[in-house]
């Protein structure tokens, strides 16, 4: 579905700024994969998402998706087979229009003409869809977003993102800026979609345990690596403290690794 | 006076109608404006005096106008110049344009040349009174406008430009080319521009290459007076109130010529007026904003 080949990404290159954000990493999602990352800040998480939805270009290395390589597609074309929620809940749907607006714009993917696609047998569609979030928003077409709540507009953001039938779904931390019974009512709603409509996805959190119960695999990134992939059983087994373990082990040998060098 | 406020409204109004499209909707502040407008005066005048079809030449100055704004929107896209700049360096381009269109004059005067307007008149004359036939020819063509944009703004294409303005990411994730609508809307917007130019230059009866400068600021002006009339959201009442606030903005320049004297101004004063109000309004909307 997706590969990451020797992918690294360097801003400011060449400069006293120069940051290897990510390092030679090699990554294949297969198709169906429900992938969570973990990682502290500046780990290189969404950097890694920019490069696979082409909001950024690598500086070496190439990436494909469904075997077309679209290392120098910009992020629009990508979108079309792409889905991506960001924390931030204003990113996803446009504030100053309706809902149902908003709803018609992300049915379709892609160059929009002068047709009137919003007819009442869409809107009837729409309703349908919206009535499922339980949120109360189906009676609610003709209002501005930016009247709803975060939850509100993150919910619409996921029935959108589903609406437009994407193949891989990027989600970045997208419960982060809920409180926590929001959170956990968007958290399910994604697993429902991801398992209703088969997505394959990449989801960044910083919540362990979510990054443990959800997916069937798990990576875990440190200074723009990935220094962990776990799946299968090996991944249901896990448990925090198996993880934090894990991640003192590995970057305690990197750590003398580099005095190593050093020396 | 009364019907020259009106029509002076309606004309600017089809200009203020494309400030609304850059400045509002699309979020692209485009002062292409300034250049713009004159250019489409200059087609225009030059076209009627070498005996042009009016239709053919409001067609003309359509696509100049179109492609105008498609430069800035280049300017901007390629070559990441910041949008206010873009729409700087295009219109100090067109300055010269213009001249050459008025083939090398600064003005040109269409008192003895035939317009649309002189076409209408002559064919009511005796049946209505010219000013009020001059009212109803631009009521006419300017709500025929408003209700074209009321209906592209609800086509797909339409709502995509909506949405641009306020979340770009969210237009690049529906899978579309955030530059190909800059194009589109900056293009739409000095076309309509460039229009009202073109009814402006057959309304005064000249042409000048100076008649557009500060013009997108009495946009602006007139954007912002229709905002304190009423609130909507919906999109032709937004269209209806941009036209009412360019009347209102007529008015108060008026008002400025003809009483102005009292209080020692002359109509050299009106651009600073124009600038006072903008100030105005922004205290008024951002105290508003704060009692909230």
């Amino acid at each position: 579905m997706v590969e990451l080949k020797n992918v690294t990404k360097v801003f400011n290159e060449g400069t006293v700024n120069e940051n290897k954000a990510i390092g030679d990493t090699n990554l294949k999602v297969a198709t169906g994969d429900f992938i969570t990352i973990i990682g502290s800040n500046g780990a290189g998480k969404t950097t890694l998402f920019n490069l696979i939805s082409g909001n950024i270009f690598p500086s070496t290395g190439s990436i494909a998706v469904n075997g077309n390589d679209v290392t120098k597609v910009p992020e629009y074309k990508r979108a079309k087979n792409v889905g991506r929620i960001f924390q931030n809940t204003t990113l996803g749907t446009a504030g100053q229009m309706t809902i149902e607006d908003n709803m018609i714009i992300a049915l379709t993917k892609g160059f929009k003409g002068l047709r009137r696609s919003l007819t009442n047998k869409k809107r009837e569609f729409f309703k349908e869809h919206l009535k499922n979030l339980d949120m109360g928003l189906e009676n609610r077409l003709k209002d501005n977003v930016g009247l709803l709540s975060g939850g509100q507009r993150q919910a619409m953001t996921l029935l959108m993102m589903v609406l437009s039938k994407p193949d891989l779904i990027l989600l970045d931390e997208h419960t982060a800026a809920l409180d926590p019974k929001n959170a956990q009512i968007i958290l399910d709603l994604t697993v429902k979609y991801i398992h209703d409509y088969n997505l394959t996805t990449l989801m960044i959190t910083h919540n362990m345990n979510h990054a443990i119960k959800y997916g069937n695999r798990l990576l875990m990134m440190d200074k723009g690596e990935i220094i962990l992939d776990v799946k299968g059983e090996e991944k249901q087994n896990l448990t925090v403290e198996v993880l934090v373990e894990k991640f003192h082990n590995i970057r305690k040998k990197n750590f003398e690794n580099d005095e190593i060098l050093l020396s | 006076m009364i019907e020259g406020i009106l029509v002076e409204g309606l004309i600017y109004g089809l200009m203020v109608l494309g400030v609304f499209i850059t400045f509002r909707v699309l979020d692209f502040p485009d002062l292409t404006v300034d250049g713009s407008f004159p250019l489409g005066a200059a087609i225009m005048a030059v076209m009627l005096v070498h005996n042009f079809n009016p239709f053919i030449a409001l067609l003309v100055v359509f696509a100049a106008g179109v492609t105008a704004g498609a430069i800035t929107a280049l300017i901007h896209n390629k070559l990441k110049v910041p949008n206010l700049l873009a729409g700087i360096l295009t219109m100090t381009m067109l300055y010269s344009v213009n001249i050459r269109i008025l083939n090398n004059r600064a003005n040109i005067p269409l008192l003895k040349t035939e317009t649309m307007i002189t076409k209408v008149t002559a064919l009511t004359e005796g049946i209505i009174p010219e000013s009020i036939a001059v009212l109803l020819l631009f009521l006419l063509i300017i709500f025929i406008f408003k209700f074209g944009l009321d209906l592209f703004f609800h086509t797909d294409l339409g709502l995509t430009l909506g949405a641009m303005g306020g979340n770009e990411q969210m237009v690049i994730t529906q899978g579309v080319n955030p530059e190909l609508l800059k194009i589109i809307g900056l293009g739409l917007s000095n076309g309509l521009v460039a229009l009202s130019g073109a009814f402006a230059a057959q309304y005064l009866g000249f042409a000048d290459v100076n008649m557009g400068i500060g013009i997108v600021i009495t946009g602006l002006a007139s954007v912002m007076i229709g905002e304190f009339l009423f609130h909507s959201s919906k999109i032709s009442m937004l269209t209806l109130r941009v036209l009412l606030g360019a009347i209102v903005f007529k008015g108060i320049m008026y008002a400025g010529r003809y009483y102005g004297y009292y209080i020692n101004m002359t109509p050299n004063d009106l651009k600073l007026i124009t600038g006072i109000l903008i100030i105005l309004l922004l205290v008024v909307s951002k105290v508003k904003k704060g009692a909230r």
